[in-house]
């Protein structure tokens, strides 16, 4: 049995502290917004799980090309890592992004260019599960899955360019929503403390667990591996 | 072949293939002379299929050399490919087109030019020039397997392989079939055909090569398996 | 008597010529996706009561919707007759480029779609009396429907080789084609209600971009779906 590394349980407890920091500045040390209240402190995480499961993605299409080039299977549990974090931390994006739009745009839901691709994306990933579940083969698996990745990172831009032109003949209440998005709402230093923190914090996060799921795939495999040795 | 590298038509070293952490073939050393006829036997899941996908270029080795028809696989396969005629147990044929359009496909996708003499002769070959403009869907199982015969050899290939020719053929069939395979294997092609069938081989083979796990555990020419018979050399190997 | 390799494109031809030929004469691929189409259209008749009002808007996306579901029977249809007889490892057995055999078949695909395009228009246009020969709609047709074929087929082929091959193609296709359904929607509409050019330049160059990157990526990755 492979005993965990010693740098991960530090970057365990590193996540946890940055991650307690990072609510600390988000609920505590940021000054309430003037317009939205306290519901815009969603933001500070909402920003940061995008921003990772963003991150996730573009990392799955480029293991995916790796391991288009290379066949090596460590691109494949790579790819596989990122998209499974970043499946997760997009769904957390969904859900804080409603919670905040309820009170902010007076809808959980929107059909805006970002919402739509997030919701999109999210539907990939579970085409791709879905796919990966349907093939037997391990090495298929790795290809089709590598080429579907690359398919999704290609589309979903344009997904998003496509959407952004539907505004035009369904406008909708995201007139503030656009202004923040571009950096509008003006935020205090305060403010912009805790913003880049949870970006940080939450990168942090992402790291520790794709370094968890990448050990968790090399332990499959030697499981799957014992289990071949006792059949044979 | 004028600059030729080896004197086998087909040779594989070490050759392993994994799906996943299943090794199907661990370390297969085979090789054919030019003109030899050997049947590849061996009890179902020994990896006889898998074996011949990766000689027919449709399946890459995980690791070891194959070399057929001088060129190298996977690197050369287009090479490979143009020499090479295959036969499953499927019949590799569209059921809506007639025999002659099949035949008229396959002539086309490996550049033949006399399109129409070549359909005529392999038709007459399989015995099938009656039924040229019939629908394959209206075929039986064992004209259908003759068809795919012709496809196969459409293009006049050096080196032929057979995967379970005989699967789903009634006694008559079979028989044709057997004659068919001895036409092909008569023009001095190289031929390696895999079987559970062992009489059917017995009849065809010059040569006979055991599979079992994955490894080639024996091998006998027609005239060393003189003394003993096929079966006893079979079973033998396979419990060894 | 040596063989030389066919030709890239007479490759491709015979895919097509093949497709084509067994298609007219079974006809089945082709009536199931216009029967398909007509069921569909008179579905979205009653779902949307497709009034004079209502039409103006929605032409575009009915239209659409339709073409994109024939569009996956028919790839999946025609790719599984190449996986059911092993007529796949046929293909793959030929001395061609993999890329011969991926636009042999998209082409043929694309064919069919067409095919069942050029005549759901006209009985559209006569159900609804709205004039759907506009030489920029079908421009956009075309545009939309080369997408939707090319990563289609890429995907018909990854489809057919899964335990779920059935339900598993508008699972993988749909959140992927949403670009080029979309933009062609908002294209398709453009034209239908008398837009400036000026605005369906927009969603036409996002077409024209998604059909060269879905075109050049099958060309570069279409072997590692086929082969093993």
């Amino acid at each position: 049995m492979q005993t965990k590394p010693i740098a991960l349980t530090i970057l365990d407890v590193v996540s946890i502290i940055v991650l307690g920091i990072s609510t600390y500045l988000a609920l505590v040390f940021a000054p309430t917004e003037a317009v939205m209240g306290d519901v815009q402190r969603v933001f500070y995480f909402h920003i940061g799980t995008a921003w990772v499961g963003l991150l996730g993605f573009v990392i799955a299409a480029v293991a995916g090309i790796a391991y288009l080039i290379t066949k090596d299977m460590r691109w494949d549990r790579f790819e596989v890592a990122a998209v499974e974090v970043s499946t997760v931390f997009f769904f957390i994006t969904i859900v804080l992004g409603s919670i905040w739009a309820r009170p902010a745009w007076n809808t959980w839901w929107t059909w805006d260019p970002r919402l739509t691709t997030a919701a999109v994306t999210e539907l990939i990933y579970i085409a791709y599960f879905m796919l990966r579940q349907g093939l037997e083969d391990p090495e298929k698996r790795a290809r089709f899955g590598a080429v579907y990745t690359l398919l999704g990172g290609l589309s979903a831009p344009i997904t998003f360019m496509v959407i952004r032109l539907f505004r035009t003949i369904h406008p909708v209440v995201i007139g503030n929503a656009s202004a923040e998005a571009q950096g509008g709402f003006s935020m205090t230093t305060d403010m912009r403390t805790a913003f880049f923190f949870a970006l940080f914090a939450f990168t942090v996060v992402f790291i520790d667990m794709i370094w968890h799921r990448l050990r968790l795939g090399a332990l499959e495999e030697k499981v799957e591996q014992l289990k071949l040795n006792v059949s044979l | 072949m004028v600059h030729s590298k080896s004197n086998f038509m087909i040779e594989t070293k070490k050759l392993v293939k994994r799906f996943g952490l299943k090794i199907v073939l661990r370390g297969v050393d085979f090789s054919v002379q030019p003109g030899e006829f050997v049947a590849l036997l061996g009890p179902n899941g020994a990896g006889k299929t898998t074996f011949l996908r990766i000689l027919a270029s449709l399946s890459r080795p995980s690791l070891g050399e194959v070399t057929v028809a001088n060129h190298k696989l996977p690197d050369e396969a287009a090479k490979v490919r143009a020499k090479l005629g295959v036969v499953s147990h499927l019949p590799l044929l569209y059921p809506d087109l007639t025999a002659e359009e099949n035949l008229l496909f396959y002539a086309r996708m490996y550049g033949i030019e006399e399109q129409e003499n070549r359909i005529t002769e392999v038709l007459d070959m399989v015995g099938l020039e009656h039924r040229r403009k019939d629908l394959v869907s209206t075929f039986s199982r064992g004209m259908q397997q003759r068809l795919a015969i012709g496809r196969a050899v459409v293009h006049d290939p050096e080196v032929m392989l057979f995967d379970e020719p005989y699967t789903g053929l009634d006694q008559d069939a079979s028989e044709m079939l057997d004659d068919v395979l001895r036409s092909v294997a008569a023009k001095g092609r190289t031929v390696v055909m895999t079987s559970h069938d062992l009489a059917r081989a017995e009849d065809l083979a010059t040569r006979f090569d055991i599979l079992s796990r994955g490894v080639i555990v024996a091998s006998a020419k027609q005239e060393e398996l003189k003394k003993t018979n096929l079966l006893a050399f079979y079973k033998g190997a396979i419990e060894s | 008597m040596k063989n030389p390799t066919p030709s890239f494109f007479k490759a491709m031809m015979a895919i097509v010529r093949k497709d084509l030929a067994a298609e007219f004469r079974s006809r089945e691929l082709l009536s199931a996706m216009l029967v398909f189409s007509l069921l569909v259209i008179l579905i979205f008749n009653f779902a949307l009561e497709l009034d004079v009002k209502v039409r103006e808007s929605v032409t575009a996306g009915v239209l659409w919707t339709t073409f994109a579901f024939a569009g996956t029977l028919g790839l999946n249809r025609s790719m599984a007759v190449e996986k059911d007889r092993g007529c796949m490892d046929g293909l793959l057995l030929a001395p061609v480029d993999r890329s011969a055999i991926y636009f042999g078949k998209a082409i043929s695909n694309l064919a069919f779609m067409l095919i069942v395009e050029i005549i759901v228009l006209p009985v559209y246009s006569m159900l609804y009396n709205i004039n759907l020969f506009q030489p920029g709609l079908l421009l956009v047709i075309l545009l939309g429907s080369i997408g939707y074929i090319a990563v289609g087929t890429l995907l018909a082929a990854m489809s057919v080789q899964t335990r779920t091959r059935d339900v598993m193609l508008p699972i993988l296709l749909f959140p992927v084609a949403i670009p080029v359904l979309l933009a062609s929607v908002k294209a398709s509409s453009g034209y239908l209600n008398g837009a400036d050019f000026a605005e369906i330049l927009a969603p036409l160059n996002l077409l024209i971009v998604y059909d060269l990157i879905f075109i050049a990526v099958p060309l570069m990755f279409f072997e590692h779906v086929v082969e093993e």
